[in-house]
């Protein structure tokens, strides 16, 4: 650096300028080229595919070009719309049950009483964990007679402990998917809403007692609208998680019994990795991530909405 | 503010408190009973009813760490006295340990393809959110909406071409393939993340290094890296967690050399699907690190969740 202090003032200052933009590019750069190589080139690939009738175990067979044909088979084909309709019962039972359990949490926790981190933390545990062994190991709660579940629910309700079966039953499997998802995700509502409702300045509510407005009222004009866009946020985070989720799920009941429990993921699995329609596939997934995308465009628009009031 | 009319009643702190240990008591109840069955017996773990209190016993870690064949009582009075607790445990059972199972195995390659992509989400990650902090870059904020948006994709919706595309460079089934994979799927969360850090970091202490004649790259690393180890630190964990709990790229693109623990862990179950005790050791093995890791340091993962709420 001796000789920038020779060179004049203005040159110095295009010489900074200049290794900084170097520097800049040098720095994004390989972030940029892996996120183009390993997604990017991979979603690109995945729509040129969908409008063929490739199979991936066939690699060697001619592929022809099918125009849109996969997409029309896609909307007419009910299995499809089983899936979604799984998909819609599961997202918006979890999100209802996060949202209320998640909420109530952190308003609980927001009352500061002692030692509120350490049971927070205990709280938050299982989201922390692998979403496929905590699958895998609710099965063995989910056991009739011998599971710690079906105990628990006999012991509180009086059932036969063997009379009924989570994973096995077609009425029951969808729920059982839903506690468990629930029972993981709701520490995460939680957390945000913590985060919420600690941004809330304590002038408001002094403010508000001081025109004698009542707890219920508070609540409802300060508490909620304040708390509603993180509210907002996590359900969009959970929404996008639980729209693609799969490995919890797969452990657990495999989509079974029948397709009862079948997600868009596991169907879009059990079509690309056991049938190998790979082009018929590609085409779901594309379906699937515009649907993505697109509910979540809107969304973040409404989300916007409600910050800026 | 102390004291102030907006502080909760000494009875409502009691009242919400109680509420809150007991929903973390039933929350906490399946893993603790995960590790509790670990350390049972085979009939004990599928009892009726369910046991509380039981004679310990190390069969499922013993299961879980070796593959064992059956064997006559003639043949295993042949045999010479047990090396260790682990013959003596199998031979009770009428089983001859054989070998080591692959639990061992596939918990290295976790640790590996863990630590891995950590280090390289965090390599890649810290440089670009440097640069978007503090550089101007044509296009910032489409490049930063680009980069959290690679992160709504559905795994499964890219790993059809990705599992085409791997096939055919030879890096499906290697550490190095799902290292790269999971830096991809964890650089979005690290950027976002670290750029939120590094942008509390005040510009001056950089100027005033420039100043005294350091360059551009010596003030990122001998200033800027400094302040910002706490951050960094978080954000490691983030992706650390990540990549230890994935499961659907990892079942789908590996197999035997490079499987991780997740998809293993569920076919330690063995035939007949009774060995609970050994899946469970398997889980409280595999989990135990992560909520150790998650108590020790709360507070900054805590705050690593909620970051990217509270910032935006």
């Amino acid at each position: 650096m001796t000789e920038t202090s020779v060179t004049s003032r203005p040159l110095r200052r295009r010489i900074r300028a200049l290794s900084d933009r170097t520097i800049a590019w040098l720095f994004v750069a390989p972030t940029i080229f892996l996120l183009l190589a390993v997604n990017i080139f991979p979603l690109i690939w995945t729509i040129r595919l969908s409008f063929t009738d490739f199979r991936a175990n066939r690699p060697n067979r001619p592929v022809e070009w099918v125009g849109l044909e996969n997409y029309r088979r896609i909307l007419t084909d009910p299995d499809i719309w089983n899936t979604m309709q799984v998909t819609a019962h599961f997202l918006v039972w979890t999100i209802t049950l996060q949202v209320l359990i998640g909420f109530t949490l952190a308003w609980l926790i927001n009352r500061k009483f002692k030692g509120n981190d350490l049971w927070t933390t205990i709280i938050v545990l299982p989201m922390m964990l692998s979403p496929a062994v905590v699958g895998n190991f609710w099965t063995f709660f989910y056991q009739p007679q011998i599971g710690l579940f079906n105990y628990v629910v006999s012991f509180f309700s009086g059932v036969d402990p063997s009379s009924f079966s989570m994973i096995g039953s077609v009425n029951l499997a969808p729920w059982a998917i839903i506690i468990v998802d629930t029972w993981m995700w709701s520490p995460f509502v939680m957390l945000i809403c913590l985060a919420g409702l600690r941004s809330i300045p304590d002038y408001i509510y002094e403010a508000a007692e001081i025109d004698r407005a009542s707890k219920w009222r508070q609540f409802w004009t300060i508490t909620i609208p304040m708390v509603l866009p993180f509210l907002m946020l996590a359900v969009l985070f959970r929404g996008i998680e639980n729209f693609k989720m799969f490995d919890l799920v797969v452990q657990l009941t495999g989509g079974g019994p029948g397709s009862t429990t079948e997600l868009a993921s596991i169907n879009l699995k059990r079509e690309a990795f056991e049938k190998w329609r790979t082009g018929y596939s590609s085409a779901f997934a594309v379906i699937l991530f515009v649907t993505v995308f697109g509910l979540a465009s809107i969304y973040v628009k409404a989300l916007n909405k409600v910050k800026d009031r | 503010m102390t004291g102030s009319i907006t502080e909760p009643s000494a009875r409502q702190k009691t009242v919400a408190g109680s509420l809150v240990i007991l929903y973390a008591i039933i929350t906490i109840l399946p893993l603790v009973w995960i590790l509790m069955t670990g350390f049972k017996t085979g009939p004990d773990s599928i009892s009726y009813p369910p046991k509380v209190f039981f004679q310990p016993s190390m069969e499922g870690y013993v299961n879980l760490f070796t593959s064992r064949t059956r064997a006559t009582p003639e043949q295993l009075a042949t045999l010479p006295a047990p090396e260790n607790f682990a013959d003596q445990i199998a031979r009770d059972r009428g089983m001859i340990i054989t070998g080591p199972s692959k639990f061992g195995e596939r918990f290295l390659n976790s640790v590996i393809i863990g630590f891995g992509s950590t280090f390289l989400s965090i390599f890649l990650g810290t440089l670009s959110a440097y640069a978007f902090s503090r550089f101007k870059i044509p296009l910032k904020d489409d490049l930063l909406f680009f980069i959290l948006s690679t992160r709504m994709m559905p795994p499964i919706a890219v790993a059809i071409p990705i599992f085409l595309m791997y096939r055919t460079l030879g890096l499906s089934d290697t550490h190095l393939g799902m290292i790269l994979l999971y830096t991809a799927v964890n650089i979005s969360l690290a950027v976002w993340l670290l750029k939120g850090f590094i942008d509390e970091i005040p510009r001056e202490y950089e100027e005033a290094a420039l100043i005294d004649g350091y360059s551009r790259f010596q003030a990122f690393v001998k200033v800027v890296l400094p302040q910002a180890a706490t951050g960094i630190a978080s954000t490691a964990i983030f992706c650390l967690i990540f990549a230890w709990n994935e499961y659907a790229f990892a079942v789908l693109l590996t197999s035997g050399t490079a499987q991780t623990a997740p998809p293993f862990i569920p076919t330690i179950i063995g035939v007949g699907g009774l060995d609970w005790p050994a899946v469970a050791a398997g889980a409280t093995i595999f989990l135990l690190p992560i909520m150790i890791f998650t108590i020790l340091l709360r507070k900054h993962l805590l705050r690593g969740i909620t970051f990217g709420a509270v910032r935006k």
